[in-house]
């Protein structure tokens, strides 16, 4: 981990589903995430990835555990200054581009020219400039997740969370999906966590890696990856990246197993 | 020419060719006169109608009727979908009314409606609105069913209340299914007046078309049926084009 200070931090944090047949979904987790880093989240199907998503952005409440950012505990809804962005296509099919990128903002009350500036500034920079009055329904899929980047984007979130952002798209997409994100990244100074189950796509981007175990989900391995903060997509051709994507790999095989019944 | 222009056209076409062919079939004797009237004879009977105050009254009579059932319908039709939304339990007790709601004659009711409203406009108020109250009710139910959830926690992640995730979300996301079922319910509302005027009312289009039917006024009858056809037609169309470019909006159309 960077030196820098914690911007999250998570104690002790266990989700049980309740009902009939309870379901401990995760933990306990103990985690410390840096300002400015890029963590990624990797585990098996089911393993509590998306749930440690949740309770991190407040979506759900832990039912037991702490979660504390920037100082402040997070509980029962988002906390100011974190942007979520969802593994399925979560743009608004009645709005235009420019639209969904301006939803947040005008919640918010803020003056139309600071919107606009800020929109402009967001749909340029996620390459939606030419599409700004399409509707999502005229875009790819890798287009419609950059207008919810776009969207959460321009919120100026200091703690990003992405749910599989990528996960619907095709490998090549992803690549240059990721190198968009790695640029958002370095020119936002944002703290972004990852859920992926793309063991490449972890070790490409991350500053550090997260290994989950199968359900309940708990962290068995924590990776660093020592990439410079410059990278790109480039760097699967590094030497070190195979040993980054091979370690991860180790680490997993065996909750894989586990998760398909195989263990 | 696109594809579009030209499904347009060809509607165009089949409905022409079956005027001119009824028309011409009623000119040359094949058809008898009094069974059917030339179409162009039907139009000329409808603008003339259309002069007089009796016919103008019953108009209003009929329009006014439908009007009210129809809002009734959408508006209550619209809150219980939403309370049943909300609460599952009495929605899985009541979802297999629903589905065999349409399996009913709802004018066997009728006397049971004059008994309880008298024999002025409200009985027939209530066999529009029931006969058009299920359709909005289906769709406000499939249309928040089919709400994506991830759309709720984008909400959530903005921070938004119950009323604004409602108004700023929810409604728009939901808004094609319940146009289907504000299209519905006009013509259910439509159907039921119409026909609840047949049976018992003194007045009204149903009326004036059954009393003009019993005295063999045939010329009235057609340009009577002529006027509701049309005006089922144009107000469907009105509410289709409005659905068009609602679905153009979001790229679909």
């Amino acid at each position: 981990m960077t030196e820098t200070a914690a911007h999250a931090v998570l104690r002790g944090v266990t989700r049980v589903y309740p009902g009939a047949s309870q379901v401990h979904a995760l933990g306990p987790i103990d985690l410390d995430i840096a300002k400015g880093e890029f963590f990624s989240v990797v585990g098996p199907s089911g393993c509590g990835k998306s749930t440690l998503l949740d309770v991190l952005a407040g979506l759900n409440p832990p039912s037991a555990g702490t979660i504390v950012f920037e100082g402040k505990p997070v509980a029962g809804s988002v906390p100011d200054g974190v942007g979520v962005v969802f593994q399925e296509d979560a743009s608004f099919p009645w709005l235009t581009v420019r639209d969904n990128v301006a939803f947040g903002l005008r919640r918010l009350g803020m003056d139309a020219a600071e919107i606009a500036r800020r929109v402009d500034y967001a749909v340029g920079f996620m390459g939606l400039a030419d599409f700004a009055g399409a509707y999502p329904a005229q875009l790819s899929g890798g287009m419609r997740q950059r207008v919810c980047i776009a969207r959460t984007l321009v919120l100026q979130p200091r703690l990003i969370l992405l749910d599989e952002p990528f996960g619907a798209l095709d490998q090549q997409t992803r690549l240059l999906m990721g190198d968009e994100l790695l640029r958002l990244w370095r020119e936002t100074g944002a703290t972004v966590l990852l859920i992926t189950h793309a063991l490449d796509e972890a070790a490409m981007l991350s500053d550090r890696v997260g290994v989950m175990s199968s359900r309940p989900g708990r962290f068995i391995d924590l990776v660093e990856t020592g990439w410079p903060r410059d990278r790109d997509s480039r760097i699967v051709s590094d030497a070190a990246f195979g040993a980054v994507t091979a370690r991860l790999w180790s680490s997993l095989r065996t909750e894989s197993m586990k998760a398909i019944g195989r263990g | 020419m696109t594809r579009s222009t030209r499904i347009l056209r060809a509607r165009w076409g089949v409905s022409l060719g079956l005027i001119v062919l009824l028309e011409v079939a009623c000119r040359t004797g094949l058809v008898p006169p009094l069974a059917v009237l030339p179409p162009s004879e039907m139009a000329a009977a409808m603008v003339e109608l259309l002069t007089t105050e009796e016919v103008l009254a019953n108009v209003a009579a009929t329009f006014s009727t439908v009007a009210v059932a129809f809002l009734g319908a959408v508006l209550i039709g619209f809150a219980v979908g939403v309370a049943l939304h909300g609460i599952p339990r009495l929605r899985r007790a009541i979802d297999p009314l629903l589905a065999s709601y349409y399996s009913v004659p709802i004018f066997v009711f009728y006397p049971l409606l004059v008994a309880l409203f008298g024999l002025g406009a409200l009985p027939l108020i209530a066999i529009g609105f029931l006969a058009a109250l299920p359709a909005m009710l289906i769709a406000t139910l499939l249309g928040l069913d089919r709400v994506p959830p991830v759309l709720r926690r984008v909400a959530r992640m903005h921070r938004l209340g119950p009323a604004r995730t409602a108004a700023l979300v929810i409604l728009p996301a939901a808004l094609p299914n319940l146009f289907q079922g504000i299209k519905l319910s006009l013509a259910y509302a439509f159907i039921g007046v119409i026909a609840g005027e047949f049976i018992l009312s003194g007045g009204g289009l149903g009326y004036a078309i059954a009393y003009a039917y019993e005295s063999f006024d045939n010329r009235t009858m057609y340009g009577l049926m002529l006027f509701v056809l049309l005006s089922a037609v144009v107000s469907n169309t009105l509410l289709s084009a409005w659905e068009s470019r609602l679905q153009r909006r979001r790229g679909r159309g």
